[in-house]
């Protein structure tokens, strides 16, 4: 796809210039900027957290952090990162940016909703920050009742309604992405011609909308619990605790669906531009990531296997947390037959890509782990669970979230960043994450709990090999943040197609027009239309 | 099947109707996409009460019989009048979505003025009967009073019977606000058979309001009226 | 635009039924159906939420996908709805001796005393759906 591209002077960025362009822009384009600055604000402080926890983890007696310091720190960890990274990194940051172009159209279905969608979210990070200034939360990111609504003394109330008000924001991009996917591809772009990256946000979207509503309401309960004295989850009056956690539960799950889905989408893209080829079976992909969006809503109450649900129960989700791999194993098997004979051209998103795939395996089988009723008695709440999800979450997602943001930053920006820089981040990312959660599964089987500020002295050895990974992977992503803005004023100027990848987003011009195409594609091929002849070597 | 042809429908005048957002390609496709999104919209919505319904369903199989204890001590008449006021509402606003639809401007605000009045007589109604539940401490929290061993499961009803009616009230009140949104913009002679899209999507918004109710009456206001008498 | 227009008479006719169905449930609930009472209600209420989606709200003349909407929100919610309720409802199972915990029993804090030993628990012991 070599097409002459037309390119303009004018682009997203420099076509208006005032502040007030900014905060008050329809262009998803510029609310994609905008969420990357306050999702990297979120991520720079749900670090600074993990800093303290690892910290204080490196001798066993609690003498950095006193007991109720550290619940709050991996509390408000925990809720940063769940709700003001992960949630929203690929979706908010990268399907903004990038799916209308993808799919040819000049905008979101409702430009308006999406720039509310970007305020939602600033007023639920501010009243979530607030709280953690005037002290924090120490009750766990999962709020269980009935310490959340009657035990803790800590500014429960504020953070559970700034997460509330954050809630909406996912709900209306879901809502607003599945109707642009519905509504608005260009001619010729049939739902097979699709990139895999729109699959998968508009599987999220399905969980985004109908997921968050049940937390909201959850959330509103034990609100009004804690600050009305309705008494729906309290065991004085008779109430069940544990409804909570079903609650709590019934989105959180699908919610971990809704932070690996999009960065599942990103490698699919990413795998196929840095292979020369098609990915391998993209419908059983397309389909997976459905299948993984519905089947997700099946399985929360494999988190209350231990909290006295019946055991007849705990068998069907067992069996149904077994079934919800295998769309994972089936698209990751695809993956990896698309790199089979492809021609890996060795660039800084492929890199990512090779981390997520190692990464995200361990912490897919772990989790088979977790499924298993009888393992799951003598590792839940223990740092094996602990390891596992950091390996889905940051091995996993966040890995992805980093191939999307170096393989889209040249369109984004109009400017190429250092590649070797970004290997070299890449390579300290995978390095230091595995010496921080690789001793992590090794704890847990030993019996070293969660949560807990203070361990026995024979621990000491694999959590001090943990901490030292975690100052390596701080370095690795303080890295990006560095070339990234380097790259914005003196960075080669990339072109419309950079990496000489499929896909409608690379056949206009970078940074892009503020209506994205001067005219409207017409779509005659499917996605990845790639030719091994085509071998580039950078 | 692609959507938003690029060669688009002709337009009647040659000019841009003036509700046509630039982004859509012609007022068919904005049409579409605006009532999707409204009906993606009511999904959620149906999940956010589920979670309350999840709750009711499981107290009112612990504690059937606080169930029915608290169920008598809602005035079944001022129930039943509000869910003939909220049913009659949906009339009304059908027949208002009708009058867009057929361009009929004058008939539009007067089934919407009668919609909006229909809904704050249930608020009016539901405010006296909060009063009253305020008055006989039956609101749960420190002052909360009830005679009988059934007292803290009754208080379980209670908190749901806020948390319920609470919510679905605010859905209402917000749906108001809509309304004296759309009933002036009809005013204004803002809708014709062409684009009548807002009265449209406000009427789903308060349809699935009724059906709410239509849901809540029920189940807190009958529950085992017979065993009680 | 397209849209389909009813006429007024059905419109009046559907809010007569649905006038009619609450005058049934009302009435329905003053006589001891037992168990059924409960089913009875809920199956009116499905009833009448059907006239108003398939009427008032245009869903029997609408598009497959509107269909497939409605239809999906109450499938996830009935699916929240039984698989927590397959949790609750299964409690016990042939392992406390008198059938299901039926718990909600411990109204105290001093532990989980014997489901007997709480003066307001409802002595039945398999808490049936009413």
């Amino acid at each position: 796809m070599q097409t002459m591209v037309a390119e303009s002077p004018v682009n997203y960025v420099n076509h208006q210039h005032s502040v007030a362009s900014w905060l008050l822009t329809k262009d998803h384009k510029r609310i994609g900027i905008l969420y990357l600055i306050v999702v990297s604000i979120a991520f720079t402080l749900g670090g600074i957290f993990a800093a303290l926890i690892r910290m204080e983890l490196t001798t066993p007696a609690g003498d950095l952090l006193s007991a109720d310091i550290y619940n709050r720190m991996f509390t408000m960890h925990g809720v940063t990162m769940v709700f003001f990274v992960l949630v929203p990194a690929v979706p908010a940051v990268l399907g903004n940016f990038v799916m209308p172009l993808m799919i040819g159209a000049k905008d979101v279905a409702f430009p308006k909703l999406n720039l509310l969608s970007w305020y939602v979210f600033v007023t639920g990070f501010i009243f979530t920050v607030a709280s953690m200034i005037i002290g924090g939360v120490d009750t766990g990111w999962t709020f269980y009742t009935p310490y959340s609504t009657q035990g803790s003394e800590t500014n429960v109330l504020l953070t559970g309604v700034g997460v509330f008000i954050t809630g909406f924001s996912s709900i209306l991009t879901g809502l607003n992405f599945m109707v642009t996917i519905h509504r608005m591809r260009a001619p010729g772009m049939t739902w097979f011609r699709l990139p895999l990256f729109i699959w998968a946000l508009y599987s999220t979207s399905l969980v985004m909308v109908l997921g968050t509503p049940v937390i909201a309401i959850t959330l509103l309960m034990l609100v009004f619990e804690r600050g009305l004295h309705l008494g729906i989850f309290d065991p004085r009056l008779g109430g069940d605790p544990v409804l909570f956690q079903h609650l709590f539960w019934f989105y959180s799950h699908p919610a971990v669906y809704i932070m690996i889905l999009p960065p599942m989408g990103a490698i699919s893209e990413v795998i196929a531009c840095f292979s020369r080829k098609a990915v391998f079976g993209y419908s059983f992909v397309a389909f997976s990531s459905l299948a993984i969006a519905v089947f997700g809503f099946l399985v929360w109450a494999h988190h209350l296997f231990v909290a006295g649900i019946s055991p007849y129960s705990a068998l069907i989700f067992s069996f149904l947390s077994f079934a919800v791999a295998i769309p994972s194993a089936v698209k990751t098997f695809n993956w990896t037959a698309t790199l089979y004979k492809g021609a890996i051209w060795w660039k800084t998103p492929m890199m990512f890509v090779f981390g997520f795939l190692g990464l995200f395996l361990v912490g897919g089988l772990t989790g088979i782990f977790l499924a298993s009723l009888g393992l799951d008695i003598h590792l839940t709440d223990t740092y094996f669970v602990v390891a596992h999800f950091h390996y889905i979450m940051v091995g996993g997602a966040i890995m992805g979230y980093f191939a999307g943001l170096h393989y889209w930053w040249p369109k984004m920006t109009g400017r190429m960043y250092n590649d070797t820089l970004g290997k070299l981040s890449a390579l300290l990312i995978f390095v230091g994450f595995n010496l921080t959660f690789g001793p992590q599964f090794i704890l847990g089987y030993l019996g070293m709990p969660r949560r807990y500020h203070v361990y026995p002295p024979e621990f000491q050895v694999l959590n001090v090999l943990s901490s030292a990974g975690a100052s390596i992977l701080a370095i690795g992503y303080l890295l990006p943040a560095l070339y990234f803005m380097y790259s914005l004023k003196w960075g080669e100027k990339a072109g419309p197609n950079p990496w000489k990848a499929t896909g409608l987003e690379w056949t206009t011009q970078s940074p892009p027009l503020p209506e994205n195409f001067p005219q409207t594609p017409i779509v005659t091929e499917g996605a990845y239309e790639y030719t091994k002849r085509e071998i580039k070597v950078a | 099947m692609p959507n938003g042809s690029a060669a688009g429908h002709a337009e009647p005048h040659g000019h841009h109707h003036p509700a046509l957002q630039h982004h859509f390609d012609d007022l068919e496709q904005q049409h579409e996409a605006s009532t999707l999104g409204m009906w993606l919209f009511l999904v959620t919505e149906v999940m956010f009460f589920g979670g309350l319904i999840l709750t009711y369903t499981l107290y009112r199989i612990w504690y059937p019989t606080a169930w029915a204890i608290g169920s008598e001590e809602l005035d079944i008449y001022l129930g039943g009048f509000n869910t003939i006021v909220l049913i009659l509402s949906s009339l009304t606003m059908a027949l208002a979505v009708r009058a867009a639809q057929t361009g009929q401007q004058k008939a539009t605000v007067t089934w919407l003025v009668l919609t909006m009045a229909l809904g704050l007589t249930f608020l009016v109604v539901k405010f006296f009967e909060y009063k009253e539940k305020f008055e006989l401490n039956h609101v749960p929290g420190p002052y909360f009073q009830f005679e009988g061993p059934e007292s803290p499961h009754v208080q379980i009803f209670f908190s749901l019977y806020f948390a319920l009616t609470g919510v679905h009230a605010l859905h209402m009140i917000i749906g108001f606000a809509l309304m004296s949104v759309i009933t002036t913009m009809a005013a204004k002679g803002r809708f014709t058979p062409e684009w009548y899209t807002p009265v449209e999507l406000a009427g789903l918004y308060w349809h699935f309001v009724d059906i709410v109710w239509i849901f809540l009456f029920p189940l807190l206001y009958l529950v085992d009226r017979h065993y009680v008498g | 635009m397209s849209g389909h227009i009813s006429p007024k008479s059905t419109y009046y006719a559907i809010f007569g039924a649905l006038m009619v169905c609450t005058a049934l449930t009302v009435g329905a609930a003053y006589i001891d159906l037992g168990n059924l009472n409960f089913p009875v209600a809920f199956a009116i209420a499905v009833f009448k939420a059907t006239l108003v989606v398939l009427f008032f709200m245009h869903v029997k003349y609408g598009s497959r996908m509107t269909k497939l909407i409605v239809g999906t929100a109450f499938f996830f919610l009935g699916i929240m709805l039984a698989l927590t309720m397959s949790d609750y409802l299964s409690r016990g199972w042939f392992t406390s001796p008198n059938g299901t915990t039926g718990a909600g029993a411990i109204t105290s804090l001093s532990g989980p005393a014997a489901p007997a030993a709480e003066p307001a628990a409802p002595a039945e012991p398999a808490a049936e759906p009413r």
